[in-house]
């Protein structure tokens, strides 16, 4: 007969083998070390990309243009004979870069909203919630393609574009916190003795509305360098010569049937970087629930 | 059910005025834009302003705009000096065509992938979940772009681009389609292991049901639930996605629209699209809600 309750399904012998440590016992520990490093090695490149790569991104070589990958090239070279190793690392810098900028502006911005709207009259909170129904019911590629229409295409509008369409998540839940946090005994007990408000605010609402932000902003992230890399993939983005993973795959693809390579390698960085947010962002939310519940 | 249309009319004023107010704040005159690369006279700027009537109050103009939407008149494009209505009734077909194969391919491939996978061995679970994991962190253009160099360059299975036949439809509405499969999956998969945990799957299995009847009879009823809950994040995702699929494979349709519209600064089309989406999301969440009542008898009342 098969196994009706979660709890008996787990093999008894897994926890014979598990280390005594119980800092390791958590599931997945292993699990994360192989994102957590990936993920290190890829601020490494935003930071000090020099550290990675002698070739230059931009170093045009016409005569060894579509090199297969190879000892001169680890990642082959591109149309123009421009190093792909070197233009995923440095294009770190720019697809990664954008997407951490406007995952900080949409926590800033959301978290401000957030505040503000639970924290208000109610008409006033009201009128912000309706707002940030309405943002999000627009899809997020649309609503930034409406920005960088009114912008013009370039970094720091892309950035802009995909903060404002991430906003609403964000202002969404620190409003929900807010309302649970403003309620609360030690924010009652600071109101009676009489501490100004924005101190209450600062002191008292603030630090314990930020607990699901970290969860929210990692897979956020993950979001956001989608949404640089389709936009600049549309040509939104950085412009050329700079390497950006979405550009590049842009132009890779005009090259499909006789570079494999040129669009292989964004691509996997892309991937690859979606994929360790997401699995860090997904055992954090874990963690996160399991001590609230 | 009549306030449920209130508030679908309410999102689409506040979405018509949230483009109103971005065309305002577009820099560079509208009158600079019209005149493009044209002759630039005064009297052909004046001429202009009397056209489009520029002259008169934001207020007014904005009024203007909403009853001409109400009369379904979407206003004229900018680049193509034509009315934005029919620029746009010539490309609803491939995108609707596009995004209803995509949620098609999405919701068969996600139900398959959950009936077979939930409540069985570790194994295969842990490589649904990974297919999973790996199908909503790859954007659907690189989706797309593996699938054209496989099937297309290598294989020869289908066209490169365009919107020649059903053929050409295959590959674009698996690259939109993957990502709704994974997410969908996850979730119809969690649903379905949890319904089948509950007393009445004991009791079902005690009747002498067999597996198969008790997921198909009882258990996905329970699972679409919270799956349905996903309306807002499905639309989206379709809707935003056909714009870069199209634009990658070549078809015609409202995204490759869009993007001309959006690299000429053509704001009327850009707001018409921007529209179009919100009665589009206005339009499915209504849908679902209805089929939500259908599936969870609980709530009708």
């Amino acid at each position: 007969m098969r196994v009706l309750t979660r709890g008996e399904s787990r093999p008894a012998r897994r926890t014979l083998r598990l280390p005594a440590s119980p800092a390791l016992r958590g599931p997945g520990v292993p699990v994360l070390l192989l994102p957590v490093a990936l993920l290190a090695l890829l601020a490494l490149a935003v930071a000090a990309p020099g550290l990675l790569t002698a070739a230059d991104p931009l170093a045009a070589d016409p005569l060894n243009a579509l090199a297969p990958p190879g000892a001169g090239h680890w990642f082959g070279s591109d149309h123009l004979g421009r190093d792909v190793l070197a233009r995923v690392v440095f294009g770190a810098r720019h697809s990664v870069g954008i997407g951490v900028a406007a995952a900080a502006l949409a926590v800033t911005a959301g978290l401000f909203l957030g505040l503000a709207a639970g924290l208000s009259p109610k008409w006033l909170d009201e009128a912000l919630a309706r707002s940030f129904d309405v943002l999000s019911t627009l899809p997020e590629l649309l609503l930034a393609l409406l920005v960088v229409a009114i912008t013009g295409p370039g970094t720091s509008n892309v950035i802009f574009a995909i903060a404002v369409a991430q906003i609403p998540n964000y202002a969404r839940v620190i409003r929900a916190q807010t309302f649970v946090v403003r309620h609360a005994g030690y924010v009652e007990q600071a109101l009676t003795f009489g501490r100004p408000r924005l101190a209450i605010i600062a002191g008292h609402v603030l630090p314990n509305v930020l607990g699901p932000i970290p969860v929210l902003a990692t897979i956020g992230l993950g979001q956001a360098v989608i949404a640089s890399s389709g936009l600049s993939f549309l040509g939104m983005g950085p412009q050329p010569p700079a390497a950006e993973w979405g550009a590049m795959l842009s132009e890779a693809r005009n090259y499909l049937r006789v570079a494999w390579w040129e669009a292989f390698f964004p691509g996997l960085a892309i991937t690859l970087t979606v994929v360790c947010l997401t699995v860090v962002g997904r055992r954090l939310q874990r963690r996160f629930e399991g001590r609230t519940s | 059910m009549i306030k449920r249309l209130g508030t679908g009319l309410a999102v689409l004023w506040a979405a018509a005025t949230a483009s109103y107010v971005a065309l305002l704040l577009a820099p560079g005159d509208t009158v600079d834009i019209l005149v493009g690369d044209g002759p630039d006279t005064p009297e052909i700027r004046a001429g202009i302003v009397a056209e489009w009537g520029l002259d008169r109050p934001e207020i007014v103009q904005y009024l203007s705009y909403l009853w001409r939407l109400l009369q379904g008149d979407l206003g004229r494009s900018y680049q193509l000096q034509r009315g934005v209505g029919e620029v746009l009734a010539t490309q609803v077909g491939p995108t609707v065509q596009l995004t209803l194969a995509a949620a098609g391919t999405g919701v068969a491939l996600a139900g398959a992938i959950a009936i077979l996978t939930a409540g069985r061995g570790r194994w295969l679970r842990g490589a649904a979940s990974a297919a999973e994991l790996v199908s909503v962190s790859v954007p659907p253009f690189l989706i797309g772009i593996v699938l054209l160099s496989v099937f297309s360059f290598t294989l020869g299975w289908f066209p490169v681009s365009g919107a020649q036949g059903p053929q050409a439809l295959v590959l674009p509405a698996l690259a939109l389609g993957l990502p709704i499969a994974g997410v969908l999956g996850q979730v119809l998969r969690g649903g379905l292991e949890r319904a089948l945990e509950q007393p009445f799957a004991v009791t079902a299995r005690a009747r002498g049901l067999t597996e198969r009847a008790l997921v198909a009879r009882h258990a996905l009823r329970h699972a679409l639930i919270p799956a349905v809950t996903l309306a807002g994040w499905f639309t989206g995702t379709l809707l935003g996605g056909a714009v870069i699929i199209e634009v990658l494979f070549g078809r015609p349709g409202l995204g490759q629209v869009a993007m001309l519209a959006v690299t000429g600064r053509d704001m009327p089309v850009v707001m018409a699209v921007v529209l179009l989406s919100a009665v589009a999301y206005v339009a499915i969440s209504t849908l679902l809600d209805l089929a939500y009542r259908v599936i969870d008898p609980r709530i009708r009342g």
